[in-house]
């Protein structure tokens, strides 16, 4: 760790050798950051003054901070300068106005990985926002949101068309100093989304993004910002798969939800990077921030995730109920299978009164993989009648993986209400055993209870989601037994 | 249609089958007794492909073919059905879910389209009130916070809408009172047809008074010492088993 931050000290008080500035032109940065490289990235997106001095801020802050280490995963150090910061795809040049601008061969790389973006979009209605790599490269449906006065777009292009709106809002939910990884995101993201639904508006569509990392040794560090304004909703889905490789990814994600008076945000995430392979070779780290502010009264924010894959997950989707009668929801699946680690759950922070939230929390261990889940159910003094109930499930397969829970409650207000309910269960050879004496493959009946015991969250998911969701689980189990 | 020869089974190193020879023919109904530890739950698991125990010896053919080179779908799927002395409870999962899954495995076996749901549920209630069983069970877990009664119910629920051609049916009167087990005994008997065969593993002759036995054979350290009709099993029942092992020693 130390060494780690010498060698960061060190570069920056060295030149940045290979000049910021004509940079600019070249696809991607060579590894390593200094304050140079989060000049090069922010020059790069013709960005504001604002938007440089706010990444600055960010980076200064981010060299005081120290890796997290309290989570229950084993990772050898991470050297950030090994890691290129800013990668685009060749088509960025000239950024393409509609799909027909767009490299044939990065729409082939979508349908490899079975998006069929405009198939997709068209007959789904749904809005996509395909963020390739770092750089968003197609943008569908604009029309048909800006008529309802939604504005969804890539992040640079809302610092470009709507710089009052980020400048409002963008770090109101988890400032730069957050965390470690939330402060190298501030100071280097490449891409996102933004979303703002206008007063009163019920956004016409369900939005999407999907996620994908493809340059080897790329950091990823997007940032989504969502802002619901009084009385609006809005249901956002995001979805990830990542081609195989073989070196270790970063990933340090930031999501940031405004709901505003009586405005509610849904949330669901499908989250399947890729993993590592069966001997925990390889795999994305996947360390992200995820947060929701119910800034007003009666307003909600519920999180929907199902986790498959990445080597590391390190996430904690939050919900902070400021506003009164406000309802924070945490439905979540994590599967870790072969080496996999995951530390996942959440955060409710009670503050105004009569608020309510929901954790239900699945996580599912095979191969030797570790599972757990850590939640805080915080109720400040001012939050009376607060209301709290969690629920939190282990299924195990096989007997070289673990599940572990790890529930933090802090209640300073004695009118809470807070239940918390835990089990753990295992696939046992005598329930595959009862399943195929009905004529039932193995496979099929490990499918069965493991989708048995994720329903609950599965029917929090838009429709056409829960299907890829469970379809999803079969893959990420495959083997799992036998 | 079950033809067992000279069959050993061991599970780990302990040899628990040691030679059991066993010809069952479409529309009988065998009743198998015996003390515990003899073996009669392991032939049951042997014959539905447990990987506990391995074959050691001997062979199982069921419909003239090698039934132990099937695994343990294809066996259920080509109409083998053990009804379990411990039913295991699958919590989450549905138990119309289970039964639609198990019916429709075995009708894709056999070149058929799947059942609807609407003919599913049709058939499902027809046979729960043959039981005597209340339809709220199909919307429960498999097997979950059932009581013991409730479970034997279930398999035979499950056997009834499987309509197997061999049913096997480990202790399924153990642990019941009268009333269940005058209506598992009911469910038995409305199977009862020139197709099929159905094996009782027993304990007690007290099943026998409601589901009459064609042959009675009784099995003591791995092996048939003894073979006969309804009659064997009044005498086991008045004389104990330590009779039919002395007159074999004999």
């Amino acid at each position: 760790m130390s060494t780690e931050t010498e060698n960061i000290e060190s570069l920056v008080n060295r030149r940045y050798e290979h000049g910021f500035v004509t940079d600019i032109d070249s696809d991607s940065l060579p590894p390593g950051l200094d304050e140079g490289v989060v000049r090069a990235i922010s020059a790069r997106k013709n960005e504001p003054e604002f938007m440089l001095e706010w990444r600055l801020r960010a980076y200064r802050l981010w060299l005081e901070m120290r890796e997290p280490n309290w989570a229950h995963v084993h990772y050898p150090p991470i050297d950030f300068n090994k890691i290129s910061y800013f990668s685009a795809p060749k088509s960025d040049k000239d950024r393409p106005k509609s799909l027909d601008e767009v490299d044939p061969k990065l729409l082939e790389t979508y349908d490899k990985l079975g998006i069929p973006l405009h198939e997709r979009a068209r007959l789904a209605g749904v809005a996509v926002d395909a963020v390739f790599d770092s750089v968003s490269v197609a943008t569908t449906f604009k029309e048909k949101l800006s008529e309802a006065g939604v504005i969804f777009c890539s992040f640079s292009e809302a610092v470009e068309n709507h710089p009052e709106l980020v400048q409002k809002y963008l770090g109101t939910v988890v400032p730069q100093r957050d965390n470690f990884y939330a402060a190298l995101n501030s100071a280097v993201f490449s891409d996102g989304s933004f979303v703002y639904v206008p007063k009163g508006v019920r956004c016409p569509m369900e939005l999407s993004t999907y996620f994908r990392i493809n340059a080897a040794n790329t950091g990823q560090f997007e940032r989504t910002l969502i802002v619901a304004d009084e009385g609006s909703y809005v249901s956002y889905l995001e979805g990830c798969t990542a081609p195989m490789r073989d070196e270790n990814q970063l990933h340090a994600a930031v999501v940031e939800l405004v709901a505003f008076e009586g405005a509610e945000i849904k949330y669901s995430t499908v989250q399947n990077w890729y993993p590592g392979d069966e001997n925990g070779k390889g795999g994305i780290y996947n360390f992200v921030t995820k947060r929701g502010d119910c800034r007003g009264a009666n307003s909600k924010i519920s999180w929907t995730q199902v986790e498959t894959g990445s080597a590391i997950t390190w996430k904690y989707p939050s919900c902070i109920l400021r506003g009164d009668n406000s309802v924070g929801e945490f439905y979540s699946v994590a599967v870790a299978n072969n080496f996999q680690q995951a530390d996942t759950g959440t955060k409710m922070i009670h503050i105004g009164r009569n608020t309510r939230s929901t954790i239900v929390s699945k996580g599912i261990s095979a191969g030797r993989a570790q599972n757990a889940y850590r939640g805080l159910v915080r109720v400040m003094p001012q939050a009376r009648d607060a209301r709290n109930h969690t629920q939190c499930d282990s299924l195990l397969i096989g007997k070289d993986c673990g599940a572990h829970t790890f529930p933090y409650m802090e209640i300073r207000n004695p009118s809470a209400r807070i239940e918390h309910e835990a089990t753990t269960s295992k696939i046992s050879a005598d329930q595959l055993f009862y399943c195929r004496q009905r004529g039932i493959s193995e496979e099929d009946a490990v499918n069965m209870i493991v989708n048995g015991f994720c329903k609950e969250v599965f029917k929090e998911l838009p429709m056409e989601f829960a299907v890829e969701a469970q379809a999803l689980l079969n893959v990420s189990l495959e083997g799992a037994v036998g | 249609m079950l033809e067992i020869k000279d069959l050993k089974a061991s599970t780990g190193d302990t040899p628990i089958l040691n030679g059991v020879s066993l010809s069952v023919k479409a529309g009988e109904v065998h009743a198998i007794m015996g003390p515990n530890g003899s073996g009669k739950s392991t032939l049951a698991q042997v014959i539905a492909g447990h990987d506990d125990y391995a074959v050691t010896g001997g062979s199982v053919e069921y419909k003239g073919r090698d039934l132990l080179e099937l695994e343990p779908e294809e066996r259920a799927r080509d109409g083998i059905f053990l009804g379990f002395q411990y039913p295991v409870e699958i919590p989450g999962v549905n138990n119309a879910y289970l039964l639609k899954a198990a019916l429709n495995a075995k009708r894709k076996h056999h070149g058929l389209d799947e059942i609807d749901a609407f003919e599913f549920l049709k058939l499902a209630k027809e046979k729960m009130v043959l039981l005597g069983m209340d339809p709220k069970f199909l919307n429960r877990g498999v097997n979950e916070g059932f009581s013991g009664g409730e479970k034997k119910r279930n398999e035979i629920l499950q056997m009834a809408m499987l309509e197997p051609d061999l049913a096997i049916l480990d202790e399924t009167d153990s642990g019941l009172d009268i009333d269940a087990l005058k209506a598992v005994a009911h469910g038995i008997n409305s199977l009862r047809s020139p197709d099929r065969a159905i094996v009782l593993v027993t304990h007690y002759q007290r099943l026998l008074d409601y589901v009459e036995p064609d042959v009675v054979h009784v099995l003591s350290a791995g092996r048939i010492l003894r073979s006969g009709d309804k009659s064997l099993a009044l005498e086991l029942e008045e004389k104990g088993y330590d009779w039919v092992k002395e007159a074999a020693n004999a």
